[in-house]
């Protein structure tokens, strides 16, 4: 789950990390009023509170520099879809005047088995912008989850990107502040950028936290209760959340019901190489029971984007002839399919999932290939 | 012979008195898998298909000295903790098929079992199989046969599928192993294949990747500096895949760039590696690679 600039922000500051004074203002609250209890006056910067990447780039960060500044800009990026979402709130914060701004981030290395940090120079850019211009730049250094980052190891971090005298110590308690965040909080990702170097001081001017949805149970404090408001997920796909379906909306019209992710993926892949477009990614997962089959088809016959249905089986755990009832059950609720759906059914009880789909005038192909031809026939 | 896995292997299953626990439990003791005991905290005293079941792997261990291998099906939350057990207990061979195991978990119990020497495979896997001698895992067994052809798999559903296509053209598999669709896992692709070049009845082997991270990338980099020397075919799963969307598995993401179709595509090619398009074209792009 991604966290929002001004939560990451919040949690920094518990660590003792000091992070630009700012206000939090909602539609329809007074900013000039807010600010004013907060002892905050322009210039400050007023950015826009979304989940996607490349916000400044996409015009949700702006600088204020009188209070009618702040009033007009404050309308505008509520009204302001930051790559399709508009956001929720502003966070309005203290200009910070500085020169020098710097990236560190930190990620799970997946082949290594170990956090590595990354750090570098030339802030203000996303990482992947500064691996493609200065990857020359970037420093990296793998941290031992059980021993922790070590003072020496966030030291020779910062004297690498240019960092020396009482600037280097302040970077090394930001750091190790940062690694505790991303540890503690279960992390997948935890980011500065840019960090700003003001005199002898790092400031955090953007915060980044992501955090493992498979750990969210130790963190009840951060579950997001409303799925809409976490900008990550289309309203179709909150849709299918809601429906217990693992679902991921693409670009094209095919619906794709397959079983297990890799086969699923193979299968809007094998719809591609026939000249096809899938409209989803739609896994019913192992052993699948007939009602969950009946809520998939059902799904994505309602999906909007979707002309026609594929859906590709293969039984290992999953019985094929649990299938077949699942797809019949949905013919019976729906009255009639309204879009065409081709099946392969192959694997445990193929003969009987392939009979009782014939009893109700379905075609239950065996071969995928032959299934794919068929399907992009209609 | 076959890797990590045969007729012989003694395993304990860790939760065995749970519902997946125990259905599996009577799946692999059919296939012939010599399972000599489980363990669930609380149930210890009890039986589950004629398997004896303890409290602890600790006791389990004792009237089993033989037991080398174990199989965890124990929920996420408790699971890492089942891990450093069976670690503990002197396993040699841990097999882990739950999913959802926070990932700084994973990344701390896999650096502690490999500073034991112990193997871990998945989180979040169906398992292994030797085909005609034993099953450690949930895949289904009927669809593979024994052979010379070695499976490494990220995928569960799609392993089946394959080793069902391989089987039905008389191509049977020395051992399968789904290693898990997760970010950080405990056995890669090179860590397998490792294994593989060194067992004399594989002939050749099959790599079913997906997206994200660098595992095949890494494979592609050890084939070809020649550290593995058997013919071998791969299959990419999510090509249509778009960046920064989960597709299902945890660790089927393209991030920051990384782990994307084309780039392990062109490394896998670059190292001789012939990539199929669909799955069903492996057997006669291996029927190729083997007569080479």
């Amino acid at each position: 789950m991604k966290l929002f600039e001004y939560e990451a922000k919040e949690i920094l500051k518990k660590y003792g990390v000091k992070v630009p004074k700012s206000v939090l203002v909602k539609k329809g609250e007074d900013p000039i009023e807010k600010m004013k209890q907060a002892g905050l006056e322009p210039p400050v910067v007023v950015k826009s509170q979304v989940l996607v990447a490349g916000r400044g780039k996409a015009g949700g960060i702006k600088m204020a520099k009188t209070w009618d500044d702040v009033k007009r800009l404050v309308d505008e990026l509520f009204d302001k879809p930051i790559k399709g979402i508009k956001p929720r709130l502003l966070l309005i914060e203290e200009a910070i005047p500085h020169e020098v701004e710097l990236y560190v981030g930190m990620v799970i290395d997946r082949s290594e088995r170990k956090p590595v940090i990354l750090a570098s120079k030339y802030g203000g850019m996303d990482i992947e912008e500064i691996a493609r211009e200065k990857p020359e730049s970037i420093i990296r250094v793998h941290v031992d989850p059980f021993i922790g980052l070590k003072g020496y190891q966030a030291r020779l971090i910062g004297k690498k990107i240019g960092l020396t005298g009482k600037a280097l110590s302040n970077f090394a308690k930001f750091l190790t502040a940062l690694y505790n965040m991303f540890m503690d909080y279960d992390g997948e990702l935890a980011e500065s950028n840019p960090l700003a170097l003001v005199g002898d001081e790092v400031i955090p001017l953007d915060a980044r936290l992501i955090v493992d949805d498979n750990a969210l149970y130790r963190h009840p404090e951060l579950a997001k209760e409303i799925l809409e408001e976490s900008g990550e997920y289309t309203e179709w796909e909150i849709k299918a959340r809601k429906k217990g379906l693992a679902f991921v909306e693409l670009d094209g019209d095919i619906g794709i019901i397959g079983n297990g992710a890799g086969l699923t993926m193979t299968t809007m892949d094998l719809v591609y190489e026939f000249g096809g477009k899938p409209a989803n990614f739609l896994d019913i997962g192992g052993g699948a029971s007939a009602e969950l089959v009946k809520t998939a088809v059902s799904f994505l016959v309602e999906f909007p984007k979707t002309k026609k249905i594929f859906m590709n089986i293969f039984g290992g755990i999953t019985r094929c002839d649990e299938v077949a009832k699942g797809i019949v059950k949905a013919l019976e609720e729906l009255g009639k399919l309204e879009k065409p759906l081709v099946v392969r059914l192959a694997g445990t009880n193929e003969e009987e999932g392939r009979e009782i789909l014939k009893k109700h005038g379905i075609e239950a192909f065996v071969d995928p290939i032959e299934a794919v031809k068929r399907l992009m026939e209609l | 012979m076959a890797i990590l896995l045969d007729e012989k292997t003694k395993v304990i299953v860790q939760g065995i008195t749970g519902r997946e626990g125990s259905f599996h439990t009577k799946l692999m003791l059919d296939y012939g898998t010599k399972i000599v005991a489980g363990v669930t905290p609380g149930k210890g005293g009890q039986e589950v298909h004629g398997v004896p079941v303890y409290d602890t792997m600790e006791e389990a261990v004792k009237e089993h000295p033989d037991a080398t291998a174990s199989i965890i099906f124990v929920p996420a939350r408790f699971a890492a903790d089942a891990v450093y057990e069976a670690v503990d207990a002197g396993m040699k061979l841990v097999v882990v098929i739950t999913e959802h195991i926070p990932v700084h978990e994973s990344l701390k119990f896999i650096n502690y079992a490999k500073q034991k020497g112990t193997t871990v495979i998945g989180p979040n896997c169906p398992g292994l199989i030797s085909p005609g001698k034993a099953k450690l895992g949930i895949m289904p067994g009927h669809v593979f046969k024994e052979g010379p052809i070695g499976i490494i798999s990220r995928s569960g559903t799609l392993t089946y599928e394959i080793g069902y296509a391989l089987s039905k053209q008389g191509m049977g598999q020395s051992t399968v192993i789904g290693i898990g669709g997760d970010p950080v896992i405990g056995t890669s692709f090179t860590e397998a294949m490792e294994l593989f070049e060194k067992d004399p009845e594989t002939e050749a082997l099959v790599l079913v990747g997906e997206i994200g991270g660098d595992m095949e990338e890494r494979a592609a980099q050890m084939i070809k500096e020649g550290r593995f020397t058997k013919p071998v075919v791969a299959f990419i799963a999510g090509r249509t895949a778009p960046p920064g969307k989960r597709m299902g598995h945890a660790g089927a993401i393209i991030m920051m760039g990384t782990g994307t179709y084309q780039g392990k595509v062109k490394a896998l090619e670059e190292a001789g590696v012939k990539v199929a398009k669909t799955p069903f074209e492996i057997p006669e792009l291996l029927r190729q690679a083997l007569k080479k």
